[in-house]
């Protein structure tokens, strides 16, 4: 019906292993164990699921969550039509159905109740009821299912239940040390090793920051952004400037010591 | 007398022109002139000796003559000659007024101020500011005619070239206008302000000086600390205003950094011979000398280690000290190397033998000049051992961090070499020897026994049995001048303390009476609380049908068109979010009966006051109560009766019976510190209610409006802190002045004895 292929990931996605997680998710999949990846924002979680399915070559579905999300936007819906109702299954449910890996990405920032549906998926009976339908859904085999969220958001009123967190095995993501995220982000844009490093040194100092004015530090997103810009020619000060600096902080004390931190390292 | 006889006859021409019997003058006549002859034009010499002569016969003495003599070629020459007639025009302007004593003054500090001025206009300026003061504070009696001299003038004029290195024109401008304003009928405070003993004096030159203040970067230097190098300290400015002759060195300690408490922008100068790269040499920010300090503190924390100095001689000491200060800040270079230029532009770049070893001590020189090419690879220096010794450095470096110990061998050995019997010389030369942005060091010595140079800095104050402290220590607040437009830095003095505490049943008493009144306010709470229920529309699920949105989707879906799916609608909740606080003015007044009424305006206010609290309280809101009142601007008195924590429970009550009523209002340093209280509340509406039964005066204070206007402004100011004022007063003459100060957010309540009612009802109709 669905046709599955689309949802496969074609090419190798560049991953950098940071510790033995790729191991781990592999364990977690055999068993088919749902995933919970943890980390703040641009650090690599998504493309570690990414690169995760096409390294089992199982179709990969992910569903960017927000706040004005429910339930049946990931289960499913009837959609009217002229001669009565036709139902439509949400990507929850088409994973389900063709085993495919189902990626929530950033799943607090859905409404509370929505992610309550997840629930039946996530324990040993691996099953969807579609009440609407009057369906019940038996998971695919290969189905799995993968969250992320991003810890460093948490306010009261967005914070996982208990009930949903204890239902996943968990990765603690966080941005690789220095020297490995200077290769990633030498890798990721061909830009040589030195400069590399000295963005990677940048992002630190902001870092260091989080809390004092900063919600985020600077995301290694953010680092790779700022390389492809000094490879196309862009000069580096500027490239940080734009890249690093100006979409993270309106603070002017804050924009200051960063620029000042850009202006020490590229001497 | 005799008159003298000079040899060359132009002498003794000039002499007869300045036609003058003092012998002080005489002394010095021929200096005088020699420098005279060297600056002034043939005019000018003219003008120079008729001007002197004209001072020697103001009748003042010799004084005033004597320092023209002496200052005006330098001045001149620092200020064009064209500048004497304008001096002279003042000097006239002084001679005609009561302040003839402050002719000598004035001119024993024009070298020094033409020299800062650099310019006729400017020296125009300071004469003009001069005369605004002189003319401004000299004073009369019942009007006539000036009569008394200007009290402040004399020390004003000696303070002068102190001010203008800190001051910019328009800086030393508002600094005089200042004590003119405030001190122009108090002799003795004026002049204590103007020789700058005053404490608003200091702060009020503090807060006109030019260059980057370190209150003004603070944060933004707490965050450099953080973000670059991972520490973080407290830092301690120290005043560099006032110290003249030793000045103070950045330094740290166990209670933090200690740094200067302004930095003005540097620039470097040029680089000698020319160079011709650029016009002026390299200008370094405030901020990035300050900057430069602290990376150079913090890589003293993070690799110096203190090392024992009994051993060693002063000298050795400091060559440790300099090549302990590269080794660092190599080590931080590495780190960042954008810090080797910010380094290198506040280096001085000492110049290859400028100083003479045959007459002058140059182990600074040479020191400086190492410290210089262990920073600068392009350092340019030619001496053999320098750089034998840069290599050798840079050796050691290539290896690693290396350590303070490892680095001191090696400044030893450079001393061994490079010493010379001159060094012992008491003359030393310190042109380009000192490097602004480092520390005292005093962290890297530690001794075996303490020495006679050991000073107890940081010993423990004890505090005399006597003097122990009582209650909280005053904050202070600024107030506004709304005749200058400027706060009065620290004007008013807070004193925050608990109320007293009365009977409690008294209040439950007063409760008890207004029954009637409770059971009324009791249903006007009920309405107000459930209405914190929220509707959503245009939801796909929700918890109800919303039947407008459903029959539109019926209609457009049978028409054929694309139906909306959003028909449903939901509730939130949205809860009540304000924090109150309730500032009562407890002064004089309060305690006169109410028009109409056998019982005094305290009373009535602690009733309605019980009744709004208890009303409140039902509701949920969290509230403060607080009373204040006023004796001069140095005791502004703040009492807790409620905080934000307690309950509305007997100790409250209590607090509450006790009030009192006494001295006067001074209402804005009241606000302000109130604001201190519900501004760290995390509601979302913030509510201030003040209940007062007068207007803003105090003892101190002649001039109606000031209050007024200072109240005015703090209402100005907790708007933009977020904090809704509103003013209910209980003076039927109000209107006059109650809109000035709070807008349109005042009531008055005309009859006292509904104020019980009226008070709380009011809160209601506010907060509805």
């Amino acid at each position: 019906m669905t046709d599955k292929d689309q949802y496969k990931v074609e090419q190798e996605p560049f991953y950098q292993q940071q510790k033995n997680e790729v191991a781990l998710y592999e364990a977690a999949y055999r068993n088919r164990l749902p995933v919970m990846v943890k980390g703040p924002t641009g650090c690599g979680k998504s493309r570690f699921v990414e690169y995760m399915a096409w390294k089992l070559n199982k179709p990969l579905i992910t569903v960017a969550c927000n706040e004005d999300m429910t339930a049946s936007d990931l289960v499913g819906r009837y959609l009217l039509e002229a001669n009565g109702t036709r139902w439509l299954d949400g990507p929850l449910t088409v994973a389900a159905r063709i085993g495919a890996i189902c990626y929530l990405d950033e799943i607090v920032e859905a409404r509370q109740d929505t992610t309550v549906v997840i629930h039946p998926l996530t324990d040993h009976r691996r099953t969807l009821p579609l009440d609407k339908k009057g369906e019940l859904i038996h998971a695919h085999p290969d189905f799995q299912l993968v969250i992320s969220y991003n810890p460093g958001y948490q306010t009261l009123m967005k914070d996982l239940k208990q009930s949903t967190k204890q239902r996943f095995t968990a990765f603690d993501f966080d941005y690789p040390d220095a020297a490995l995220e200077a290769q990633i982000v030498a890798k990721e844009t061909g830009m040589d090793e030195v400069v590399a490093a000295k963005l990677v040194k940048i992002g630190g100092v902001a870092r260091n920051l989080k809390g004092h004015g900063l919600d985020e530090g600077i995301s290694t997103r953010l680092l790779v952004y700022a390389a492809v810009l000094i490879k196309d020619g862009v000069a580096p000060r500027d490239a940080c400037r734009m890249a690093l600096v100006r979409p993270i902080t309106d603070d002017a004390d804050i924009r200051d010591t960063l620029d000042h931190a850009i202006d020490a390292t590229f001497a | 007398m005799t008159e003298t006889e000079y040899q060359h006859p132009l002498m003794a021409a000039y002499w007869k022109q300045l036609d003058t019997s003092f012998p002080q003058v005489e002394e010095v006549f021929e200096d005088c002139m020699a420098e005279a002859l060297s600056v002034l034009t043939r005019e000018g010499l003219d003008a120079y000796l008729e001007a002197g002569r004209v001072i020697g016969k103001l009748g003042r003495g010799v004084e005033p003559m004597l320092a023209f003599l002496e200052e005006w070629p330098s001045t001149a020459k620092a200020v064009g000659e064209a500048a004497l007639p304008a001096v002279m025009a003042l000097i006239w302007r002084t001679q005609k007024s009561p302040n003839g004593r402050a002719i000598a003054p004035f001119l024993q500090t024009l070298a020094p101020v033409g020299r800062r001025l650099q310019s006729a206009e400017q020296l125009q300026h300071y004469l003009d500011i001069t005369l605004d003061l002189m003319e401004r504070t000299t004073g009369s009696i019942h009007g006539h005619h000036t009569t008394f001299p200007s009290p402040g003038l004399p020390d004003f004029l000696a303070q002068a070239p102190n001010l203008l290195n800190q001051l910019t024109l328009a800086g030393l401008k508002n600094w005089v206008e200042y004590g003119i304003r405030n001190y122009g009928n108090h002799p003795e405070r004026q002049k204590d302000y103007f020789s700058l003993q005053s404490a608003d004096s200091r702060a009020v030159l503090q807060r006109e000086r030019h260059g980057t203040l370190l209150v003004d970067v603070e944060h933004k230097l707490d965050l450099y600390l953080r973000g670059l190098w991972q520490d973080g300290d407290q830092l301690v400015p120290y005043s560099t205003a006032f110290d003249e002759i030793r000045k103070p060195i950045p330094y740290y300690d166990r209670l933090g950094i200690r740094l200067p408490d302004v930095f003005d922008d540097w620039i470097s100068p040029l680089p000698p011979g020319g160079g011709g790269v650029g016009g002026e040499g390299e200008r370094i920010s405030g901020i990035d000398r300050y900057r430069a300090v602290l990376a150079h503190i913090v890589g003293h924390r993070r690799w110096s280690e203190a090392q024992i100095a009994d051993n060693w001689s002063p000298f050795q000491r400091m060559a440790v000290e300099f090549f302990e200060d590269c080794r660092i800040e190599t080590l931080l270079i590495r780190e960042y190397p954008g810090l080797r230029r910010l380094f290198l532009a506040l280096h001085p770049k000492p110049i290859e033998g400028a100083c003479n070893p045959e007459t002058t001590s140059c182990l600074r020189h040479r020191m400086a000049m190492l410290s210089r090419a262990l920073l600068d690879p392009d350092h340019g220096y030619s001496d053999a051992a320098l750089n034998d010794f840069a290599a050798r450095f840079h050796a050691v470096m290539e290896a690693g961090e290396s350590s303070t110990e490892e680095i001191a061998a090696l400044a030893l050995s450079y001393v061994a070499k490079t010493r010379r019997q001159s060094d012992q010389f008491a003359r030393v030369h310190f042109d380009d020897t000192v490097v602004e942005y480092r520390d005292d060091n005093r962290q890297l010595w530690k001794f075996i026994e303490s020495g006679d140079e050991e000073e107890a800095f940081d010993e423990k104050r004890k505090i005399e049995p006597g003097e122990e402290i009582q209650g909280l220590p005053p904050r202070h607040y600024p107030e506004w001048d709304y005749a200058s437009q400027t706060y009065r830095p620290d004007w008013a003095s807070v004193y925050a303390a608990l109320h007293p505490s009365g009977q409690a049943a008294d209040i439950d008493k007063l409760l008890a009476k207004h029954g009637a009144l409770a059971k009324r306010l009791k249903k006007m709470l009920d309405l107000l609380k459930p209405q914190d229920k929220v509707r959503i529309r245009y939801q796909e699920e929700g918890s109800e049908l919303d039947l407008d949105v459903a029959i539109r989707s019926l209609i457009d879906f049978k028409g054929g068109a694309t139906p909306d799916p959003r028909i449903n609608m939901s509730h939130r909740t949205d809860g009540r979010d304000i924090a109150v606080m309730l500032l009562l003015d407890l002064s004089e007044s309060l305690n006169e009966k109410a028009a109409g009424s056998d019982q005094t305006i305290l009373e009535l206010s602690q009733e309605a006051v019980s009744l709004l609290a208890w009303a409140i309280d039902k509701l949920g809101d969290p509230f403060a109560i607080a009373g204040f009142h006023s004796n001069t601007r140095h005791d502004v008195r703040y009492l807790h009766i409620k905080g934000y924590s307690e309950r509305w429970n007997d100790d409250v009550k209590a607090r509450l019976a006790a009030m009192q009523a006494g001295y006067s209002t001074r209402m804005g340093a009241a606000m302000r510190h109130a604001a201190h209280y519900l501004g760290a509340r995390s509601a979302d509406k913030k509510l201030m209610l003040i209940l007062t039964d007068g207007m803003p005066s105090d003892v101190d204070t002649h001039d109606d409006r000031l209050l007024i206007e200072d109240a005015r402004q703090a209402v100005k100011e907790l708007d933009q802190q977020g904090i809704f004022t509103y003013c209910i007063s209980l003076d039927p003459k109000a209107d006059e002045y109650v809109s000035d100060i709070f807008g349109r957010q005042y009531t008055v309540i005309d009859h006292v004895e509904r104020l019980p009612e009226r008070l709380p009802q009011l809160f209601m109709a506010l907060t509805k």
